[in-house]
Parts: C-alpha cells; sequence; structure tokens
C-alpha cells in the first residue's frame, strides 16, 4: 500500500537505498519471465481484453529496478525481449531493442529512487510502459517501415491499467527475493 | 583503462546489446535473411505448452460443465443440439450452407466437399506482435504445411500462413494490414485486392470509381494471387462509395464471423467458377410471348443433312457443272453458264438450251425473289431452299432470316452430338 509522507522521506534516504538491493534464483527468474512470455501468447487467445497486458515488460521493469543494476538490466531486457521476438512474425530484435532500454534506464533510475514504495512502482511502470509502446511504434516506422498507427489516448489508458496491474504483480515478486 | 571501463561499464553493456541487436534486425531486413533456428526453437519448445494448457482448459472446462453447473441442463442441450445439428446439416448439404451448423461437423463436410485438398487445424495460440493479427495453428510443415498456403473455413478465407515450423504455423489473418487478395465481385465480376485494416472489417481496394459494386454484394477469391483457389467466398460488401481516386468498398470477412477455432489449410487448391447470383436476387422481367404468326411455323421442316449456304452453293454448282458437263478445275474448259436453274438444264441437257430458256425458272424465281422481304415469303423460300439463288440467298433481310431459324433449328439439334456436349 501507498507509503505515508515520513515513510516516504525515509524510503529515499541513502542507507535504505543501499540495503534494498536484492538478489533472485536463475530459475525463479527464468521461470518468471517464461511465464509472462506464454501468458502473452496464450491467455489472450481465451481473454482478448488480457491482450493489453504487457506482462514480459512489467516483468523486466520488477526485475531491473529491483536489481539495481543496468548491467543486470540490459541482460533482463535483451532476452525476455529477444525471446518475445522469437515468438513473433516480426524480425528478431524489436522487441529486444526496446526492452534492453527499458532494463538499462529502469535499472538506472533503481539506483536513485526507492522502488518499494508503490507510487513510485505505479508511475515507473506507467512510464515504461508508454515508453516502450512509443518506441516500439518509432523503430517499426522507422526500421521495418510499418506505417502503424500510435493512438495515444489509447495508450495513455493502456499504461494506466498495465500499471495498475504491476502494482500488485510486483507485491507477488516481491515474495521471490533471497534474503542474505 | 580499467577505471575507465569501469566507469562506462554499463553504458558500454548497453550499447554492444542495442548495436548487435540492431545488427541482426539489419541482416534480417536487408538481407532478407530468417533466423529460422530461434524461431524454430522457441515456437517447438512453446507448442508442447500450449497443447497441454489448451487439453487442460477444456478438461477443466468440461469437467465443471458437464458434473457442477449443467449436470442435467447439458445432457438435454448435448442431445438437443446434436437434433439440430442433424436438421441443419441436411439443410446445408442441399442448399451448400455451411455458416450456421456445428463447426466440426460442417469443417469435416466441406473438407470433404471441397475439390481442394485441405488440412484441419487447430487454432492455439496469437502471436506476441504489436497490433499484428496473426495467430499460431498446430500443423506444420511435418502435415505437409508450407509457406504461402491458403487458410479457409467453410464461410471462407480467413488467412495465409506466413511461417512454417515442424509442429506448427504462423497463419496472417485477412484483417491484417499487410494481407492481401485478388478477389471478384459476383454479380458485376468487378476485380480488386482484398486488405486487412487491422479491425473486424477488410477493404477491397482498386476498384475504379466506374466500376458496378452493389452493397450486400458478395466478393470470392479470383485465384489471381495464386494462394487462394478461385471461387472461395470472402466477405459481403458493407459500405460501397465513390472516392478520391478508387471506390472505397468495405467487406464484413464471412470467414471470420462464426469465431476462429477450427481451420482448413488448403494444401492443393482447385480453382471453381464463381456461384452464380440466384434468380431471387436478379428480378427479371419477361413479356408474353408474341402471337404466333402462321408462316413461320407452318413452314416445313427441311430434313436429310444439315446444309449451310455454302454447301448449298457448291451444290447447285455441282449440279450446274453436271448439267453442262463441265468439268471445274480443267484447263480451257471456260465457265460454265451460272445462270441456268440446273433443273431446268439438266433437263435440257442433250438439246444444249440457250441462255434465254432457264428464263422461265429466273422468271418464276423472280417473284419469289421479290417477296421474299415478308416474312412469309421468307419461309417458303426457307422451305424450297435449292430453288434460292445465292444472290437471293445474300439478299435475304433479317427478319428473313429469323424466320428461317425454326425450320433449321431442328437439323441443328440433329448434329449437336456431333459437336460435343453444349454448355
Amino acid at each position: 500500500m501507498a507509503s505515508t509522507g515520513s515513510d516516504f522521506r525515509e524510503d529515499f534516504s541513502e542507507a535504505s537505498l543501499k540495503s534494498h538491493t536484492v538478489t533472485y534464483r536463475v530459475v525463479a527468474v527464468a521461470g518468471i519471465a517464461v511465464a509472462a512470455i506464454l501468458f502473452r501468447v496464450y491467455v489472450p487467445r481465451w481473454i482478448s481484453y488480457l491482450a493489453y497486458l504487457e506482462l514480459p515488460l512489467l516483468v523486466t521493469i520488477y526485475f531491473s529496478l529491483m536489481r539495481r543494476s543496468p548491467l543486470a538490466g540490459v541482460c533482463y531486457g535483451a532476452c525476455i525481449g529477444l525471446a518475445q521476438d522469437s515468438l513473433s512474425p516480426d524480425p528478431l530484435g524489436m522487441f529486444g531493442i526496446v526492452k534492453t532500454l527499458v532494463g538499462y534506464f529502469a535499472a538506472t533510475v533503481g539506483q536513485r529512487f526507492n522502488v518499494d514504495n508503490t507510487g513510485v512502482r505505479f508511475t515507473l511502470s506507467f512510464f515504461f510502459y508508454f515508453f516502450h509502446q512509443f518506441f516500439y511504434w518509432v523503430l517499426a516506422r522507422a526500421l521495418l517501415a510499418q506505417m502503424i498507427g500510435f493512438d495515444l489516448p489509447t495508450t495513455l489508458i493502456v499504461a494506466v491499467l498495465n500499471a495498475l496491474v504491476a502494482v500488485p504483480l510486483f507485491r507477488v515478486l516481491d515474495k521471490l527475493k533471497v534474503t542474505e | 583503462m580499467e577505471a575507465l571501463f569501469n566507469r562506462y561499464r554499463n553504458v558500454a553493456a548497453l550499447v554492444v546489446a542495442i548495436v548487435a541487436q540492431l545488427m541482426l534486425l539489419a541482416y534480417q531486413i536487408k538481407g532478407n535473411g530468417e533466423v529460422r533456428l530461434i524461431r524454430v526453437w522457441a515456437v517447438s519448445a512453446v507448442t508442447p505448452v500450449a497443447r497441454g494448457m489448451e487439453a487442460s482448459r477444456g478438461g477443466v472446462a468440461h469437467f465443471f460443465r458437464d458434473y457442477f453447473f449443467l449436470l442435467n441442463v447439458r445432457g438435454d442441450n448435448q442431445r438437443l443440439k446434436a437434433e439440430v445439428d442433424r436438421v441443419r446439416l441436411e439443410n446445408q448439404f442441399l442448399r451448400n450452407e455451411l455458416s450456421t451448423a456445428d463447426r466440426a461437423k460442417s469443417l469435416s463436410i466441406f473438407q470433404q466437399q471441397s475439390p481442394s485438398r485441405t488440412v484441419a487445424a487447430h487454432v492455439i495460440g496469437n502471436t506476441t506482435g504489436v497490433g499484428a493479427k496473426v495467430v499460431i495453428v498446430d500443423r506444420g510443415s511435418n502435415s505437409g504445411i508450407e509457406k504461402g498456403m491458403a487458410v479457409i473455413t467453410p464461410d471462407g478465407i480467413v488467412g495465409k500462413i506466413i511461417g512454417v515450423f515442424p509442429t506448427a504455423s504462423y497463419m496472417l489473418l485477412i484483417t491484417d494490414p499487410t494481407f492481401a487478395a485478388g478477389v471478384l465481385s459476383q454479380k458485376n465480376r468487378v476485380h480488386g485486392t482484398v486488405k486487412g485494416l487491422g479491425y473486424g472489417s477488410v477493404t477491397v481496394d482498386y476498384v475504379q470509381n466506374e466500376e458496378m459494386v452493389d452493397q450486400g454484394e458478395w466478393f470470392y477469391t479470383s485465384g489471381d494471387d495464386r494462394i487462394f483457389p478461385k471461387g472461395l467466398p470472402v466477405g459481403q460488401v458493407t459500405v460501397v462509395r465513390t472516392g478520391k481516386a478508387r471506390k472505397e468498398i468495405y467487406v464484413n470477412p464471412a470467414g471470420l464471423q462464426n469465431g476462429l477455432e477450427e481451420v482448413l489449410i488448403v494444401v492443393d487448391g482447385v480453382h471453381r467458377d464463381l456461384p452464380e447470383v440466384s434468380a431471387g436476387d436478379q428480378p427479371v422481367h419477361l413479356l408474353d410471348p408474341p402471337p404466333a404468326e402462321g408462316g413461320a411455323e407452318e413452314a416445313p421442316v427441311s430434313s436429310g443433312p444439315r446444309l449451310t449456304d455454302a454447301d448449298r452453293l457448291v451444290d447447285r454448282y455441282k449440279k450446274i457443272g453436271e448439267a453442262q458437263k463441265h468439268v471445274y478445275g480443267e484447263h480451257g474448259g471456260g465457265a460454265p453458264n451460272f445462270n441456268l436453274d440446273p433443273a431446268a438444264s439438266a433437263n435440257a441437257a442433250a438439246p444444249k438450251a440457250p441462255t434465254g430458256a432457264a428464263s422461265p425458272a429466273s422468271n418464276a424465281a423472280a417473284p419469289q425473289a421479290a417477296n421474299v422481304a415478308t416474312p412469309q415469303a421468307a419461309s417458303g423460300a426457307a422451305a424450297g431452299s435449292p430453288a434460292i439463288s445465292p444472290r437471293q440467298s445474300s439478299a435475304v433481310s433479317p427478319p428473313q432470316k429469323a424466320a428461317n431459324a425454326p425450320a433449321q433449328a431442328p437439323v441443328q439439334s440433329t448434329a449437336t452430338p456431333d459437336r460435343g456436349p453444349t454448355r
């Protein structure tokens, strides 16, 4: 739930940020990433409006934010993106590039903010979803010459919905943290 | 150096990852190269999971429906549904309408009836592309599927295969913006190209404003694209209006109207003719037949071998030649007198009649020729066709030719078998 004002300030203290670096089991990260991609591929077949839920992106954002390592963020983004590309009819690399950037920036942001805060998680999820969609659109037009449209109002609404899903999802994923 | 590397390690990793993927993209786009191995691995790894998910989903759904919620109703419903399906299928079989029956049975019947060789497939998932209307079907190269094959349902075309893997294939839906296929309108035979719009409807492009397309008219595949066999239904026109350069035609894709679960992949397509517009769709006003005129109907029917004007002319010339003992083609023999009537000249062959001797016959023919403009005279002339001279024959007016037709019709009908089957 949302932190109070004093909690928020406390969350941003230097000592608090350093103590928030967390690790995950490789198997857990890989399993969650694969599950997210499979969800993206097969669940919308039966519940069509869930096609708007970009779970691979949310997983990338979460692990990048929590690891607070740009290098790890790049790896998460590239791997999840390329895996998603391999099940897409578009050339390999489209999702890979976009998610690599998202992973890098999310990890960089994670070094400066307390990403356990619900408001921060919501805002970052909203922002990165929008960034993901917009950058994918730019790449598709520039590199693939696909004249697809960019529906700004719809994208903003879907970004809010994804951010709303991201908050409880991140709470669930927090259970996978490995405490040292 | 080490400090510099440590300082820019993250940025360097990002740049390396981005550049590597850009090069991968460039390789695929520029050289049209397919990184097939990765996709084969991915799809092959995911397909069993999809099958398992689909099976478990179906099992769980059936379990709940059968044993918890609708124990009795389900049984009744199945029985009634089976009955309705049977009646529908009978009706369907007779009327060749396959859109309202049970999907699986319709598909099976359609597959049996279709002249094209098809493979049934099940849609098992969507792809991850943004905006792409591509689904995954559970048939691949192991089932003989190849890239570019058409995908249809009994209701119409639904897409084409754009990627093939051993156990699954990518199918581009008709609604995808990159989809295109040649189509032909049913009523006016207007050619066009059907294209997806990214949502439920599709458009038919490249139809000139001058061409006639009606709302509600059906479009069928034209076979021009060499992907879809000719004669498969595409959809019904919902909106048609005059555009700036070309007509704007929106079509409701028939193949997607009843959902998309089972499809048929056309392995070996056979072109078919478009179905004719039914009489109900095209009201035709017919006048009562005209009152019978005695002369035309009373014309005696000529019998014997079929003779054309040219045959009769050759026959007449032969008779003239025989009567005058003239051998055609003989050198220095001169030409026979073609003005003589062959019958008269045959009688007068021994005492060679002067040219004027034929005049009674030709005079007798003259009134006929004079009256030949009337249908009665024409029919009379047709009855005595050997008496008509070539000149008279060529002078027959269109009404006279029309009047001749009934007299010649039986002769033509006897010759029909020689010509082979008529359309």
